[in-house]
């Protein structure tokens, strides 16, 4: 499709991250003087915590500089807003936005109608996906969506195709389908984030099934918070079998001795249990990484960062995920 | 103020009080609330309570972790509770709560025309909310039926924390609102001579409306709207007795997180409209928690001590140095998620030093059968003193 630019849609399971991803790839994204627009539809400010600014008004606003020269612009899309945006630029009914509002037709179209609401929000992001000025120019490089969890992506994605074959005609029914056009166009690819754990990746697997079946092109499969690697089975299985040579080594590295009462010989025992854990985790671990490979998508792996996400973690991330992700 | 003063959430005087009826978990997605409210009905059951889970989260693992195939919208009982209680388990179904409703409260001829309507089909098979008031409504149901002296349930992975709570309301404030009075107008108003300039400015609103939807819409939905029309108002009832049903004694709000910035972000949040709303909170789930043996070794100290393995190597620490260091740098890694789980802890208990917290230790697996659910319950009813 001409005129578009990349619409980056990000989902994952709740908990996994989504939020934090959506936006290193924002930032990545704007790398080296672009600029992208970073967008937020379930009016959670999760963006705005994430920089550390303050709620995000309705209205596109640069938030953060890109590594290199460039800009990342962020927007909390709110339903109801959209929706007057959407009447004032389309049908210049500004004045019958208001009328309806003291009717309560607002809040039927934006919280109980089915659909319309996820039609508002899909819409908005992709006109800024297409904007161009007078020039042709486009407004942004590239836009990324912090998108709802996996189990309602298909479902959120999917509603422009429900709602235009409920109405039936009419400018709801174009622009539902002109969503659609966009959605599923070879510019748009959903991305999924996970962390290595049973539930999340089948929710991952499943989540790339559905999308296939709709239509939806899936892009990535990001693992979210991977903790290193520190000991293998190998490696432990060695370790236990000399618990003496253990303490030995703790006492050289002055962490006591049986002079001090044997706190060496006393950490050996929970230090090999948590050598356990570690070992099964890996396992596990190793079993999430082999369902994941069975999608054949492109694979990204982020680390934890353990003191949590701050502003430098996240410009950490981003660089991270700028030297796997070929942007 | 740190967790370590909280006070302690004892689950087990709460599941055994004959009073407690409903036990509600909430919390942000992904934070185990479905294992938990698994875990509680089953120690509930255990401890000789006839007890049923109502379920949103669509998860078979759960399912089958209680030995059933697929939960659905009717209580299956779960085989294997040991004692004199029993477990019974299912899951919302949002679209077959619905029909169920409009079934029981339309006559065959009405019921026929809204389950055939396609705006109905759309809005029951879970739009905006749906989920939200069928939940309600499951609850309502479960309550009234009176077969169960508890009754546990995991609220849906709302968009935002309080879909939950505001359903009845916003429902209400629609059926009151003028919009629907319009649609439904030109049905009603006919003949009716003092309407006639009214209906004027309904004509050109409704034809707003078409221009916007499409005729064929706008249709449906008036057809849906004056269909419904009766049942609407049972069911602003039911949802405003099933809101005053958790509000009073007999209920208890669980809030479920995990030790993460965002999870107790959203908990706090929860803490904080609960209380406005007069919900009884009875304290909150802290899942996944990380714990140490060896925590009175520090990171930093481990992570000194691995250097100085390394440095001096085996001539000089003996054979197991390089296992050591290996075993010090796991460790230095747990203690630094202990320290940041730690800290955002001890925020939250800053923020709600009265609320009474359960912590439950991280499991290296996921829980996949009763066993599992059952070592969950216990860790979660094991909670020690605050300063033991």
């Amino acid at each position: 499709m001409s005129g578009l630019q990349r619409l980056h849609v990000v989902t994952g399971k709740g908990g996994t991250g989504k939020t934090t991803v959506a936006a290193a790839l924002a930032l990545a994204l704007a790398a080296d003087g672009r600029r992208t627009l970073l967008v937020e539809v379930e009016g959670r400010q999760g963006i705005a915590q994430l920089f550390e600014t303050e709620p995000l008004p309705y209205g596109e606003r640069r938030i953060a500089s890109a590594p290199g020269g460039g800009d990342v612009y962020a927007l909390a899309i709110d339903a109801e807003q959209a929706l007057l945006d959407y009447l004032q630029m389309f049908y210049r009914m500004g004045s019958a936005g208001r009328a309806l509002r003291r009717l309560g037709a607002i809040d039927f179209v934006t919280t109980i109608a089915p659909g319309l609401r996820d039609v508002l929000l899909t819409g908005k992001a992709c006109e800024a996906a297409r904007r161009q000025d007078k020039h042709g120019r486009h407004a942004y490089d590239a836009v990324v969506m912090d998108a709802p969890p996996t189990g309602r992506i298909t479902r959120f994605l999917g509603v422009n195709a429900e709602v235009a074959g409920l109405a039936k005609a009419g400018p709801i029914h174009n622009h539902a389908r002109s969503v659609m056009r966009v959605l599923t166009s070879a510019r748009t690819a959903v991305h999924l984030v996970t962390v290595l754990e049973d539930m999340p990746v089948q929710e991952t697997v499943d989540g790339v099934a559905e999308l296939r079946e709709a239509g939806l092109q899936v892009g990535a499969a990001v693992v979210n918070m991977v903790r290193p690697a520190l000991m293998d089975d190998a490696e432990l299985a060695r370790a236990e079998a000399d618990p003496a040579a253990l303490a030995a080594a703790l006492s050289a590295a002055g962490l006591g001795g049986a002079s001090r009462g044997a706190r060496a010989e006393r950490l050996v025992a929970p230090l090999l249990r948590q050598a356990h854990e570690h070992t099964e985790r890996l396992a596990l671990e190793r079993m999430q990484r082999a369902a994941l490979a069975r999608l054949e998508l492109p694979q990204y792996e982020l680390p934890l960062l353990t003191d949590g996400v701050d502003l430098a973690g996240l410009y950490r991330l981003s660089g991270e995920l700028g030297k796997q992700w070929p942007l | 103020m740190s967790l370590d003063t909280a006070p302690r959430l004892d689950a087990d005087a709460l599941l055994n009080d004959p009073q407690t009826r409903i036990v509600v978990c909430c919390g942000a997605g992904g934070v185990g609330k479905t294992t938990t409210a698994a875990a509680l009905g089953v120690r509930a059951a255990e401890r000789g309570r006839r007890v049923v889970v109502l379920t949103i989260d669509p998860a078979k693992r759960l399912a089958q972790s209680m030995g059933i195939d697929a939960l659905d919208n009717s209580p299956r009982r779960v085989a294997g509770i040991d004692g004199s209680g029993e477990l019974y388990a299912m899951m919302l179904d949002m679209k077959r709560t619905f029909d169920e409703i409009v079934e029981a409260h339309a006559d065959a001829d009405r019921a026929r025309a809204i389950l055939e309507n396609p705006f109905y089909q759309s809005l029951s098979a879970g739009f905006a909310g749906t989920q939200e008031y069928m939940a309600m409504e499951k609850l309502g149901q479960l309550r009234a039926r009176d077969s169960w002296d508890l009754i546990v349930v995991d609220t849906p992975p709302s968009r935002s924390a309080l879909d939950f709570l505001d359903a009845p309301k916003r429902l209400g404030s629609f059926l009151d609102g003028r919009f629907i009075r319009m649609l439904t107008a030109p049905a009603k108003a006919g003949g009716r001579a003092g309407m006639k300039f009214l209906n004027v400015g309904m004509s050109m609103m409704t034809g707003t409306l078409g221009k916007l939807l499409g005729s064929s819409l706008l249709r449906d939905v008036q057809t849906f709207v004056a269909a419904m029309d009766t049942l609407f108002g049972g069911f602003r009832t039911r949802a405003e007795a099933t809101y005053r049903l958790l509000q009073a004694p007999g209920t208890a709000f669980l809030v479920v997180a995990t030790p993460e910035r965002d999870a107790l972000r959203e908990a706090a949040y929860f803490v904080e409209r609960l209380e406005a709303d007069r919900m009884p909170l009875a304290g909150l789930v802290l899942n996944r928690v990380h714990e140490s043996d060896a925590a009175q070794l520090s990171a930093e100290r481990a992570l000194a001590a691995a250097e100085a393995l390394d440095e001096r190597g085996v001539d000089d620490a003996g054979a197991g140095a390089g296992d050591a260091a290996a075993l010090l740098r796991l460790h230095a890694e747990r203690m630094q998620v202990l320290a940041h789980e730690r800290r955002t802890r001890d925020r939250f208990a800053a923020l709600h030093p009265e609320v009474p917290v359960a912590q439950v230790t991280a499991l290296p697996g996921d829980v996949h059968d009763l066993a599992g659910l059952r070592d969950v319950a216990e860790l979660l009813a094991s909670q020690e003193a605050p300063g033991a």
